[in-house]
């Protein structure tokens, strides 16, 4: 069976599909065969952050309206074997997403890959909620900061409510926690939310801790997911996420602040 | 912190400041979440009946659910405006 995964946010700009780019990139250098799905109809961007904006030919919703079939519109990797992007239509209309056109062709999906990795839009509107509606479980994308934490557990508030499984009475769908732009830096000061702070309000498990990079932004001005930066700390940290999201035991990475020298502490820094 | 620091004046802590006021707004919000849909109404309904007396604000009528247990606790306190 495959595990249908929504990585969602509520609050826009916090890494949603730089994240689903990183995972989806992750899961299949394992060897896991992995779709990742871009859910922001009229703001495709996935295609941009995996570089294959210029072989996009169909989309989405072209497949929900039977335009073209799942094969013709999969967009295999270049880089990574065993991926498959499925790009957002750029279409203005919202109601494109269809609960059962979604459901067939996530259906398709789960019957030929592993994971299916949903990329959320922001919000909360028509495709942020058919992103989640249909998955098994939720990676929720949060930044230390307090409009991305309250509008997280808002999010919370609606995987608990407005999934398939909890409509049918099954209950919230499990959630786990990725906190990203972590400044240990500025934690240690006292001028952002830490680890624990977050997780004490929105009290779900941690799957990862991805620091504030210059490697994110490097990574999407040239369309390679970060974590085939190997170098870059966000590109590990993701790969930790990724593994712990498989099941392994991974210590923690860049969350505490590298301590500074006799002379470093002198004149701060 | 380096040694210059220590002459600033004490720098106010933000992130616990922010730590403070997600934990409030959070659990007001999940009660409103978990609660009944009508209570916005009840609201502003008693509100709409208090002011046929006397003028109040809106923040006049505050409204507390709370859950004990299997029992539920709907507490309202109304404040009256002082006489002059």
């Amino acid at each position: 069976m495959a595990r249908i995964v929504v990585i969602t946010s509520g609050k826009g700009g916090v890494g949603k599909t730089t994240t689903s780019a990183a995972i989806a990139t992750g899961l299949a250098l394992q060897g896991r065969k992995t779709a990742v799905v871009d859910f922001d109809v009229g703001l495709r961007n996935l295609d941009l952050i995996m570089g294959c904006e210029r072989r996009v030919v169909y989309d989405f919703v072209n497949v929900i309206n039977g335009d073209a079939n799942l094969r013709q519109a999969l967009i295999k990797d270049k880089r990574t074997d065993n991926l498959f992007i499925l790009p957002a239509s750029q279409t203005r209309d919202k109601e494109a997403l269809t609960t059962e056109g979604v459901e067939r062709v996530l259906g398709e999906l789960a019957k030929e890959f592993e994971f299916v990795i949903c990329d959320s839009p922001a919000g909360i509107e028509r495709g942020a909620l058919m992103a989640s509606y249909f998955a098994d479980e939720a990676i929720v994308v949060t930044n230390p900061e307090v409009s991305s934490v309250r509008d997280s557990d808002r999010m919370l508030g609606i995987l608990a409510s407005k999934t398939k499984k909890a409509e049918q009475g099954g209950g919230a769908i499990p959630a786990t926690l990725l906190l990203t732009r972590y400044s240990p830096a500025r934690v240690d000061k006292g001028e952002m939310l830490s680890i624990e702070d977050v997780q004490d309000i929105l009290s779900i498990d941690l799957l990862g801790v991805i620091p504030e990079s210059q490697a994110v932004l490097n990574a999407s001005n040239s369309g390679v997911p970060v974590v085939l930066d190997e170098d870059s700390d966000a590109g590990q940290a993701y790969l930790d996420a990724v593994a712990r999201f498989l099941g392994e035991e991974r210590p923690y990475r860049f969350t505490t602040l590298e301590k500074k020298g006799f002379f470093g502490r002198l004149f701060g820094g | 912190m380096g040694i210059f620091d220590y002459f600033r004046s004490p720098k106010t802590r933000s992130a616990s400041q922010a730590k403070e006021r997600l934990q409030i707004i959070v659990a007001r919000e999940r009660a409103h979440r978990s609660g009944p849909d009508y209570l916005p109404a009840l609201h502003r309904e008693i509100l709409a009946v208090i002011r046929k007396y006397v003028h109040v604000d809106d923040e006049a009528v505050q409204m507390n659910l709370e859950r004990e247990g299997d029992c539920e606790v709907l507490e309202l306190n109304i404040t009256l405006p002082e006489k002059d």
